[in-house]
């Protein structure tokens, strides 16, 4: 099986290889359809299509449908699915997996905000080398809804008065030799 | 005196700073000596993994090769930094190509990594190195009477867990080792929607209601986690739930070391207890 990082999939790879390709999606092929995920999984009634549905659209290749879909999003990497399934597939790794490949063909959905917070929380880690939460949410509120930050205002005091909002964010020394790194992995992840 | 190298996570110094704050003086008194791991940075996280996975597996490898330099193990008291470093190096371990890209990415930065690292969560190095029965030893206020329902969450005990995935006992134990009443409650591993609060919070705040109910239904007085993101949806946002569910919690929720603290007589302001949003002082009154 390959275990390249494959950024831009080339036309005869398959969705379930895509899949496989990412580390924790390769026993994707042993899943038996029992609906185990399905039935432990806290969020599934919000899902486009079920974990096990999921799963049985990326074996029948319905890459674009799948891909587009708010199904993945949902998860809440709770690990229930992982730990039940009797065929050790490990449905939640392979939720990420599809998530990774949604952002990289552009197709992640826009009726759910969790695709943009995500990218909020990975630009502020990469940015500072720890994640500034407070930076994040103010982010994540502009690009999606910024009324919304309303809504949110309570909790965001209830933190702050708490003195569990820093004002600034924490940067680590070494940005630069974390980037060097990051930049380096980027340019690996390209297709081999 | 026992010695680890502590890696704290982001959410420790800042949202969930009560788990931040009140690890170090419960370390000191219980002889742990937590050396914190050197410009440490973010471990990863679920959302970088849901991005980018190869950078993801950087950024936790670049701790773990800090960490393999000091050869002691790496503890961190974030559920979710646990399981992503945790993660990682099994997945470094088991994928020999994954491990060359990041390898190849480390040297950019000329650091190593030679997969020598074991990472724990404190929670589990409470339970197996110092054990309940030497903390119960240390207890100098007994928490006779009050009732704790010890809630797991998910990250702790799955898919890495040192304890049964479905029915751990681990907190319970702990719980029991200060004196306290362990409340049994049938959703303490069940998922309180983790950072989905962010992004669609009402999936979420209907999790976390469902938690508090059952806890409250079964007598609990406060709750107590070793998570951060737990403790976040759990305190910070009980106002939230309360508003949307029409409910009235009033549940202190309370990190591990929070509460060992108080049972080993460490002040409420080296604890941090003021920065719960759901005030404790009310329930702990008796033993502070």
């Amino acid at each position: 099986m390959a275990e390249t990082m494959v950024k831009a999939p080339a036309a005869e790879v398959s969705f379930i290889d895509e899949v496989c390709s990412i580390p924790g999606g390769e026993a994707i092929r042993s899943c038996i359809q029992c609906g185990m995920c399905t039935g432990s999984c806290p969020t599934a009634n919000k899902w486009d299509y079920s974990p096990r549905r999921v799963i049985a659209m990326v074996r029948a290749g319905l890459r674009d449908e799948l891909l587009s879909s708010n199904s993945m999003w949902f998860c809440a990497s709770c690990y229930t699915c992982t730990v039940r399934c009797p065929r050790d597939i490990k449905p939640a790794d392979i939720m990420h997996a599809l998530e990774i490949i949604a952002i990289r063909s552009g197709l992640s959905t826009k009726r759910s905000r969790t695709p943009v917070m995500y990218k909020c929380f990975v630009d502020s880690a990469r940015g500072n080398g720890r994640v500034y939460e407070l930076g994040m949410m103010i982010k994540l509120f502009l690009r999606t809804n910024p009324f919304a930050a309303l809504k949110m205002a309570p909790v965001g005091l209830g933190l702050f008065l708490h003195r569990r909002l820093p004002l600034k964010p924490s940067r680590i020394k070494g940005i630069g030799e974390l980037k060097a790194v990051l930049d380096k992995a980027r340019a690996l992840g390209g297709a081999k | 005196m026992k010695y680890y190298s502590y890696f704290p996570g982001c959410s420790a110094e800042a949202a969930a700073s009560p788990l931040g704050l009140s690890v170090p003086p419960v370390a000191k008194a219980l002889d742990m000596e937590l050396v914190e791991l050197e410009d440490w940075n973010c471990c990863g996280s679920t959302p970088y993994w849901s991005v980018d996975k190869l950078e993801a597996a950087c950024m936790a490898a670049r701790n773990l090769a800090l960490a393999e330099k000091t050869g002691l193990d790496l503890v961190t008291p974030c559920s979710n930094c646990f399981v992503i470093l945790h993660s990682t190096n099994n997945h470094l371990k088991e994928l020999p190509r994954f491990r060359e890209q990041v390898s190849e990415a480390l040297a950019a930065a000329n650091l190593k990594y030679g997969g020598g690292v074991r990472v724990r969560h404190l929670a589990e190095v409470l339970y197996t190195d110092i054990t309940p029965e030497a903390i119960g030893a240390k207890v100098t206020k007994p928490l006779k009477g009050l009732k704790v329902a010890p809630y797991y969450g998910c990250q702790l005990v799955r898919p890495n867990g040192f304890d049964d995935p479905e029915s751990p006992h681990s907190l319970d134990e702990l719980v029991a080792s200060l004196g306290a009443d362990v409340v049994s409650w049938e959703l303490k591993a069940h998922c309180c929607g983790s950072s989905l609060v962010m992004s669609e919070q009402e999936v979420a705040l209907g999790l976390v209601n469902k938690l508090l109910r059952n806890a409250e239904e079964n007598g609990a007085q406060c709750l107590v986690t070793p998570c951060p993101l737990c403790h976040i949806n759990l305190d910070v946002y009980q106002s939230a739930v309360n508003s949307q569910f029409k409910t009235r919690y009033n549940l202190p929720v309370l990190f591990v070391t929070q509460l060992i603290g108080v049972a080993l007589g460490i002040s409420a302001d080296e604890l941090a207890l003021s920065r719960n949003v759901v005030s404790p002082t009310r329930v702990l009154a008796p033993y502070l």
